[in-house]
């Protein structure tokens, strides 16, 4: 724990903190659909054209059945859409431009899992980005959903926002023209100017076919033996042959990356372009496009809480939730920054410096302090990029990004699922404590009833349900066991014990939580994992989304109560303890027995001398 | 049942109440709380696993977790089953007036039969004599009588009731005292005053109230969200090897789910109507209660609430000329043979003050006492030749021969302009002076009004008085804001305007022109003296007729929200110490590694299983005369008590498990239990 790392950790707390205003000033004007912005002269015409080409009126708002029949009408056409081009990309026209490498199409399930991936804004890759996708695909089929699918977020939480600040009212809002709006005069043009940033720091921009080196050392490898049909070839005991491979070319990623990455951090996507992610070379070449693309992830969610305050009227409240989600964020950091650093004790034993912490699975350009904060600052929020592996994380070190995800991503959060889920912890918060104060809980003047309280579980429950339902089911199927027979490992995981535990229940965390990082080692792009993990996508967002747009409805509906000296206060430092006090026992002690049997065991074993 | 308290500790509720909590075992009556439901399911199966085997653990180690599980329910039914019982003592007491009666009935020829009281129905006529006991809630149409209503007020003092005005409402089961009276029935037979109360102080027609039914889909939501940590538990521990039993996973569950909350949250609900009860209020829902906690904005009446009933007299203010001595004397004078309180006051003044002995009426045998009439608006005496009067300015004037001096008349206005009475006082044609008769404000009401405003409520006054009178008085009592020249249309014009500003308003009333006001009120407390329409409009009643009391119905009603807050903080806050005692204890054997993780250091992991779920269950019965007693209400602004109260129950409710989970292990251990 480093000077140098803390010198970074303040810089970047303190750019956080001196965006958040000004960015959260010019969402307010996005968000309102008569807001003016000095993007306007450009913009508006073109918001005109869009809205008469595609006969919306934005004059009109609607209700949120409306607003959430037209957000899953939109979501379900695009994931479609991409569902298509993915199966199709070997037979698109421009195969020359858009396909050099000649990739052939997904399969069934691969298509399927990567379609509700990306509509999701889950950007959860069963595949290897450089080698699986065309540029077609990458361009097209995948990145209008980094576009799309965070301004989606977006809109629902800037709904939820109006459902709480509107009293006696019918509408929160038009989703066509939040969508429209937030792309316009958010997503694009900030894109715009940090992709000719990340071009300035070295990240490739071309249409260029993959280019070939020669290596100046020959590498030789044993490797499987494989038939013509791709089948691995086995001796007469059953045991796979094995043939010497030599390798003296290196084959070096091209194409159209800098657009792509730009959306991927500030959308909160997270897809890689290559399947290294962030650790990439070409995909995070600099310290400073490191600084930046993880600044990029808090940008837009850390301004949303500005906007909260805002159009509440309440700004001290706006700043006391970011000061919850600030406070979880430091102490993920913390810890994972701590455990890395303390290394892994049965190293030592080999020979390694202790004082080089646990440098597995880590890029030496970036070293422990910038993987365990990117680590922390992907799963706070649902970005899902990465730029070291997590699965190499010491177990305790690779439990923050672990739990992260389980606590609903709410710090900050992905871009305005963050906000919306933080605010399902409020509401909970001031249900349970707002009774202390001798009153029925109300927030911000809404009295808080039967009905939101429903909606608001269901949303707990959700999150519980799919992570550790999918996961129990992984874990006594077929899916993830060891055959108990040979005990060779079947389609599921590459290491058993709490280790494999932890990467099953990883993978569906973040399915479920939209984040699309991985604990690297399962093996999941197989027909069961490819169609469970995209359901589990599919259900943490929209079985989400749902309930959250009923609630918002309903506290649109709901007359305002007037404030008071005996009004439960909803900003300051007590608020803002119950607040991460609420997240950590509502949200973590649901996972606390399969966070005990997956890392924290491996954690006491580890020191036990018992690696997996 | 009036006032009557009964002890936590009255062995009269508590041995019904566990043969109550036995009863209530029923399942389908389990159903109604899903929480304490799942507790029961989850013993039953430890139960039958106890009996087929297979757990790996020693049978006394089951045994006993099963007996706990089983407990846990017992004790939480125990706490429901002593809060009705509380109730039901007080329901006897109003029961024993419901004594079936005679009724004589008007036939619709005019004639008189006599009918037994349950068959009498609503629009029939009753006649009542002295002695006779009234059949039936109703209206007297015609005649006057006193009557005992000591059977549900609990004043032994008879109350006047008469056709026509304000108090012309009867409650069946009260008796006649004198006179006789006919009365027109206005409720069927099990719909009465009587039957309601008796229903309500029972807990029996008790309706969740709408915070209850969302808390309760709260606790069944974690309820659902821990069975499904627990059964994917299993799995989990399958996957690494570890066969987890059953019953060890189900007393996870029970002591993860909030039993806590979930055993006594019926229990808060019937206290808080029960400690109403006790201030002879009854509320006719629970729903009424929690309304209390939420007003904002209290409608108190000048008259009774703010100010005692009577002026007094303040100050005696000598015309020029003379002494203070001398008016004052001549004030007592003129005042000895006035009864009204008005006139006490005077007396009493001139001798507090002035050193005046009350001259007793018997030393002045040649007094003539000239009462106070309607035409003379004067009184006073004609004594050793002297004619002493005190009255209205302008009577004393004429008697005077027309004329009051100039600092008289400016004293007169002033007095009038501090919201005052003056009286003038005058001996033959000598104006001597000024008697000023104000409102006193009751003792101790501007400092409570303090600590409303701290709290966040706004106290409005409201009086027939002119606006220069009732801003004095509204200055001098400290409330918020006042309504004066009040008509009953005023005051529901100013509850609907407090409405759609956001407030909750309470506010109490008696007359039939009150009713649409109580209606409208969020919390409308309705006097027992008052007429039938003001009961039926409003949604508490007040059995003592004291209006004040509508600010100790605020604090039950916070009071009752603060307990269910607290106790549902406090119970979720516990799971922290639960997992840190039963997960070691469940991985020790698989992966003694995990040693360190038993911070409590707990004797062996039976022991730690054991002891956290004795703790969950005996938790239930030593919180149960806080949930019945309430947490102790502060009259502070909400950031304080929000503050105070998560430190207790927040902090304390993680801390304390861990306290009490150790020593109810080293209590296991040294007994060899586990």
């Amino acid at each position: 724990m480093n000077i140098s790392g803390w010198i970074q950790l303040l810089l970047y707390i303190a750019a956080l903190l001196l965006a958040t205003k000004p960015l959260g000033l010019y969402l307010c004007r996005v968000l309102d659909r008569d807001g003016k912005t000095f993007l306007d002269p450009v913009m508006k015409p073109l918001e005109r054209l869009t809205y008469r080409l595609t006969a919306v009126d934005p004059r009109q708002e609607h209700d949120w059945k409306r607003y959430t029949g037209a957000m899953l009408l939109f979501s379900l056409v695009s994931m479609l859409f991409t569902y298509a081009i993915l199966r199709l990309q070997a037979v698109l026209p421009f195969q020359e431009l858009f396909n050099p490498q000649k990739l052939p199409a997904l399969s069934e399930h691969l298509a399927f899992n990567t379609a509700a991936s990306f509509t999701t804004n889950t950007n959860w890759q069963s595949y290897g980005g450089e080698g699986t996708m065309s540029y077609f695909s990458q361009m097209v089929a995948l990145t209008i959903h980094n576009f799309f699918s965070a301004a989606v977020g977006i809109a629902i939480a800037a709904a939820l926002v109006r459902g709480i600040a509107r009293h006696t009212a019918q509408t929160i809002g038009n989703f066509w023209v939040d969508l429209v709006r937030v792309t316009y005069y958010l997503l694009l043009p900030i894109c715009l100017v940090f992709a000719i940033v990340l071009i300035g720091q070295g990240m490739i921009q071309n249409f260029k076919p993959f280019a070939s080196a020669k290596l100046t050392e020959v590498v030789k490898a044993q490797v499987e033996k494989k038939n013509d049909k791709g089948e691995a070839v086995k001796d007469a005991e059953g045991k796979p042959v094995t043939e010497e491979q030599t390798t003296d070319t290196q084959s070096i990623v091209e194409g159209p990356m800098a657009s792509q990455i730009a959306i991927k951090m500030l959308g909160t996507n997270g897809g890689g372009y290559t399947n290294a992610n962030a650790s990439h070379p070409f995909e995070n070449p600099t310290p400073l496009s490191n600084f930046l693309q993880i600044f990029s992830i808090f940008l837009i969610p850390s301004a949303l809480t500005y906007y909260l305050g805002r159009t509440v009227k309440n700004q001290k409240h706006g700043w006391a939730v970011w000061a919850a989600m600030f406070l979880l964020f430091f102490g993920g950091v913390m810890v994972a920054w701590h455990y890395e650093v303390a290394g892994n004790p049965n190293f030592t034993a080999l020979g390694v410096d202790p004082a080089d912490g646990n440098m597995e699975g880590k890029e030496v350009r970036f070293g422990i302090f910038n993987s365990a904060l990117f680590a922390t600052i992907t799963t706070d929020a649902s970005c899902g990029a990465v730029n070291a592996m997590h699965d190499s994380f010491t177990p305790l070190g690779g439990l923050v990004p672990l739990l992260n995800i389980e606590l609903g991503e709410v710090v900050f959060g992905g871009v305005g699922a963050g906000l919306y889920g933080m605010l399902i912890y409020v509401i909970i918060a001031v249900f349970i404590a707002g009774l202390m104060v001798g009153r029925t809980p109300e927030y911000l003047g809404k009295k808080i009833e039967p009905y939101d309280v429903k909606m608001a579980a269901f949303v707990i429950l959700v999150l519980a349900f799919s992570i550790l339902g999918f996961s129990a089911w992984a874990s006594v199927s077929k899916m993830g066991l060891p055959d108990p027979v040979s005990g060779v490992l079947t389609d599921g995981t590459n290491n058993n014990g709490p280790h494999g535990f932890s990467e099953i229940l990883y993978a569906y965390s973040s399915a479920t939580g939209n984040n699309g990082s991985a604990f690297a080692g399962l093996t999941a792009n197989a027909p069961w994992y490819d169609t469970t993990l995209g359901l589990a996508m599919l259900f943490g967002r929209f079985a989400m989304i749902v309930p959250i747009l009923a609630l918002a409805g309903a506290l649109a509906r709901k007359k305002l109560i007037a404030a008071s000296a005996g009004t439960f206060p909803v900003s300051g430092p007590l608020f803002t303890s119950l607040l991460v006090g609420t997240v950590l026992l509502v949200g973590a002690l649901t996972f606390v027995p399969a966070l005990v049997l997956g890392p924290v065991v491996e954690h006491f074993l580890m020191h036990a001398g018992k690696l997996f | 049942m009036a006032a009557k308290t009964h002890s936590i500790f009255d062995p009269s509720i508590i041995i019904p109440a566990i043969g109550s909590a036995f009863a209530k075992l029923n399942p389908a009556h389990m159903v109604g709380n899903p929480v304490m439901f799942v507790t029961e399911v989850g013993a039953l199966i430890t139960t039958i696993l106890l009996f087929t085997g297979g757990q790996g653990a020693s049978f006394g180690f089951l045994l006993q977790i099963t007996l706990w599980l089983w407990f846990t329910v017992v004790f939480a039914n125990f706490a429901e089953a002593m809060a009705e019982g509380r109730g039901k003592a007080q329901a006897e007491t109003l029961r024993k007036a419901k004594t079936e009666t005679k009724a004589n009935r008007f036939r619709s020829d005019g004639k008189l039969e006599e009918v037994a009281s349950n068959n009498l129905r609503k629009g029939d006529f009753v006649l009542v004599k002295a002695g006779e006991f009234i059949p039936g809630d109703g209206e007297i149409t015609e005649g006057a009588a006193t009557v005992d209503e000591s059977a549900i007020t609990g004043e032994s003092a008879p109350v006047v009731r008469e056709a026509g005005g304000d108090r012309s409402a009867v409650t069946g089961g009260t008796r006649v005292l004198s006179d006789i009276i006919k009365v027109r029935i206005t409720a069927n037979p099990g719909e009465t005053f009587l039957d309601r109360m008796i229903g309500l102080v029972e807990g029996a027609k008790r309706q969740k109230t709408p915070n209850e039914i969302a808390l309760t889909i709260l606790l069944s939501a974690l309820t659902i969200i821990f069975l499904i940590v627990l059964i994917s538990m299993k799995a989990f521990g399958l996957y690494n090897g570890v066969d987890f039993s059953i019953t060890v996973l189900v007393a996870l569950l029970v002591c993860l789910i909030p039993t806590t909350i979930g055993g006594l949250l019926s229990a808060i609900g019937i206290a808080g109507i029960d400690r109403l009860v006790q201030k002879n209020v009854l509320a006719m829902s629970g729903r009424a209660v929690e309304a209390a906690g939420d007003v904002d904005v209290l409608l108190l009446d000048k008259t009774g609430t703010i100010t005692l009933g009577n002026r007094q007299a303040a100050e005696f203010m000598p015309a020029p000329g003379v002494t203070k001595e001398a008016m004052a004397e001549a004030a007592q004078l003129s005042s000895l043979a006035d009864e009204t309180p008005e006139g006490r006051s005077i007396v009493v003044l001139a001798k507090q003050k002035y050193g005046l002995r009350g001259r007793e009426l018997h030393e002045m045998p040649d007094a003539e006492f000239v009462p106070f009439t309607a035409q003379t608006r004067m009184s006073g005496v004609n004594f050793d030749g002297m004619q002493y009067r005190k009255g209205a300015a302008e009577q004393v004037k004429a008697f005077a021969g027309g004329h009051l001096p100039e600092t008289v008349q400016s004293d007169v206005d002033k007095i009038s302009g501090m919201g005052g009475t003056p009286l003038v006082v005058a001996s033959n044609e000598r104006v001597l002076g000024t008697i000023y008769l104000k409102d006193i404000v009751k003792g101790g009401l501007a400092d409570r009004f303090e600590r409303f405003r701290a709290m966040g409520i706004r106290t409005i006054m409201i009086t027939g008085d002119n606006p220069r009178t009732a801003s004095a008085i509204a200055k001098e009592a400290g409330v918020d804001d006042f309504l004066a020249e009040a008509t009953p249309e005023q005051k529901l014009a100013l509850i609907r305007k407090e409405q759609e500003g956001g407030h909750l308003v309470a506010m109490t009333g008696d007359g039939t022109n009150d009713a649409p006001a109580l209606a409208q009120a969020d919390v409308g407390m309705a006097m027992n003296t008052g007429t039938q329409a003001a009961k039926e409009a409003g949604n508490m009643v007040d059995l003592d007729s004291n209006p004040t009391k509508l600010i100790e119905v605020v604090e039950i009603g916070k009071q009752l929200l603060i307990t269910r807050g607290a106790l549902t903080t406090f119970s979720i806050a516990n799971d922290v110490a639960k997992y840190f005692a039963i997960i070691p204890a469940m991985l020790l054997v698989s992966f003694p590694a995990i040693a360190p993780l038993n911070i409590m250091r707990l004797a062996s992991p039976q022991s730690a299983i054991l002891s956290a779920v004795i703790f969950n269950a005996i938790i239930i019965i030593l919180l149960i005369p806080l949930a019945l007693r309430g947490v102790k209400f502060r009259p502070l602004g909400a950031a304080k008590i929000l503050q105070r109260n998560l430190l207790i129950y927040g902090v304390g409710g993680i801390i304390v498990p861990f306290i009490g989970i150790k020593a109810i292990d080293l209590a296991v251990a040294a007994l060899h239990l586990a």
